[in-house]
């Protein structure tokens, strides 16, 4: 790996995404529609104080998981990976090119939607604040992790979007939002035991509930981060220079 | 014999298996340095699965492609050649001059590469313009000159002048020659048969069979065609009836 081509790469994904207005505007006003309009349904309850900081840590990773494999499926398309894969851009290079970018993103993105939820709606934790946007930003970046390998296996961008569903909703529906985790039949707390977004969750009602999280957290962000760099080079095997 | 001497390509027993089809049987071929070759051939015949072969990025199911001294496709090459896909293969968001900083930064190029390759290809009043917005022969100038802004030692062209017309042509081919008067080795496949005469060395390829490997001139006189797209022609005949 060479960090000057990943630089160059991640700055050019970027110049695509700035060039981009609508979808700058949907991955960073959304979220906040999305948590406002929770703190609103459940206005005079403590649903939100509960649920509002896994959403947090939930939204960007579905995002950029959709946004990554839509725009890495285009590349391929393209033939412009095709170009780069015959240039001294390693495939290492292209990956964290893109983690980087949408890392980046997911920072601006999580100051954001946290600011809006904290300042604006209310969210009241009793952890360290700073640490949601820790934790939104890995997620964040596991989000372009995972659609980075996922992309190579859609040959068209129909099929990437499918795969939101596919990916995302099962570990949605296993990570602790809907049944606390340990509260589910045992072969599926198993199951959700491998998924990375129970990490991911875990760590947002750690900081929900306790005031000394940071440990709790610092371990479950370092699960989730291990994860991320697991799928960004299960994608790299994807990358073949060589093709039919 | 010293190694900057060596061909810049040798194609040796390459075989090529695509789908189900054997789409090149088994070709042997060198393309010498700093000269201009064209690869032509009707649709299909195997000029880009060839093309692919020496850039390095199509399977290949056996012989040997020497690219510059080295297995084609080696890491060490990749900053030394140069490759122009058939469709244009940029980002159609971006502008021409970020287009071309990008490859330049991938390439290594130095400062100023970026806006003599503008001037070259003659994107200067598009410079930044989005991909997008160009026409489509705008649009392959930029592919050519994302290959062109690392200044590589061999240029691999798939059709860089579809879509061009003829006034641009001739400058594109031009400037072919310029880079090859430097030393720059240019394979350039085409199907017009009238941009034959505007390379030094002519491979002409037809259902993966190398049917000629020679000049211009001495293509006519082999086959005593008055201009390139007959003899090419006269090729096919001789060797249906053979
Ligand atoms: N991706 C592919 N998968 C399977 N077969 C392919 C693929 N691409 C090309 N082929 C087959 O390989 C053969 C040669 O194709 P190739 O693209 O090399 O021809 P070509 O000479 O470049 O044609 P053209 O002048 O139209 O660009 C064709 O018969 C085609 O059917
Ligand atoms: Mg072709």
């Amino acid at each position: 790996m060479n960090p000057r081509l990943t630089i160059a790469t991640a700055g050019r994904v970027l110049q695509q995404i700035r060039a981009d207005h609508r979808t700058v505007g949907l991955l960073i006003v959304v979220p906040v529609v999305l948590i406002g309009l929770l703190a609103w349904i459940f206005s005079g309850t403590r649903v939100f104080d509960n649920i509002g900081a896994p959403l947090l840590g939930v939204f960007p990773f579905v995002v950029m998981f959709l946004v990554t494999s839509v725009t890495t499926l285009r590349e391929r398309s393209s033939g412009t990976l095709e170009r780069l894969l015959s240039t001294p851009l390693g495939k290492g290079d292209f990956l964290a090119g893109y983690a980087l970018a949408f890392g980046a993103l997911a920072v601006v993105q999580a100051l954001v939607a946290t600011g809006f939820a904290v300042w604006v709606f209310g969210l009241d934790v009793a952890g360290p604040r700073w640490l949601l946007v820790v934790v939104a930003v890995v997620d964040a970046v596991l989000g372009t992790a995972t659609g980075l390998f996922v992309s190579a296996f859609a040959r068209t961008e129909f099929q990437a979007v499918q795969f939101m569903p596919a990916f995302v909703l099962p570990q949605f529906l296993l990570c602790g939002l809907l049944v606390p985790r340990d509260g589910l039949p045992r072969a599926l707390e198993l199951f959700s035991d491998v998924l990375p977004l129970s990490y991911a969750v875990d760590a947002m009602r750690t900081l929900t509930a306790r005031v000394d999280a940071a440990g709790d957290v610092g371990r479950d962000v370092a699960i989730v981060a291990a994860f991320a760099v697991a799928a960004i080079a299960l994608g790299s095997l994807t990358l073949r220079r060589r093709t039919a | 014999m010293t190694h900057s001497q060596a061909p810049a390509v040798v194609v040796e027993g390459l075989r090529v298996i695509r789908g189900s089809r054997e789409v090149i049987p088994g070709i042997s071929l060198t393309v010498p340095r700093g000269e201009v070759v064209g690869l032509l051939g009707p649709s299909g015949g195997g000029k880009t699965t060839l093309l692919r072969s020496i850039v390095g990025v199509q399977v290949v199911a056996g012989g040997t492609v020497t690219v510059l001294g080295e297995p084609a496709g080696s890491p060490g090459l990749r900053s030394r050649v140069g490759y122009v896909t058939q469709s244009p293969s940029v980002y159609g968001d971006l502008t021409v001059r970020a287009n071309l900083t990008y490859f330049a930064a991938l390439a290594g190029a130095p400062r100023g590469a970026v806006e003599r390759t503008i001037e070259a290809v003659d994107l200067t009043t598009d410079a930044d313009s989005p991909v997008d917005r160009l026409s489509g022969g705008q649009c392959s100038r930029v592919s050519l000159g994302a290959a062109l802004v690392g200044s590589p030692e061999l240029l691999i062209l798939d059709e860089p002048t579809v879509g061009l017309d003829p006034v641009l042509r001739r400058d594109i081919w031009a400037m072919f020659h310029r880079l090859a008067d430097d030393g720059t080795t240019l394979l350039v496949s085409s199907h017009v048969m009238d941009e034959a005469t505007r390379c030094d060395r002519l491979l002409l390829l037809r259902e993966g069979h190398l049917l000629a490997d020679d000049t211009p001139d001495g293509l006519l006189a082999r086959t005593g065609a008055p201009d390139a797209e007959r003899a090419f022609l006269a090729l096919i005949e001789t060797e249906e009836a053979a």
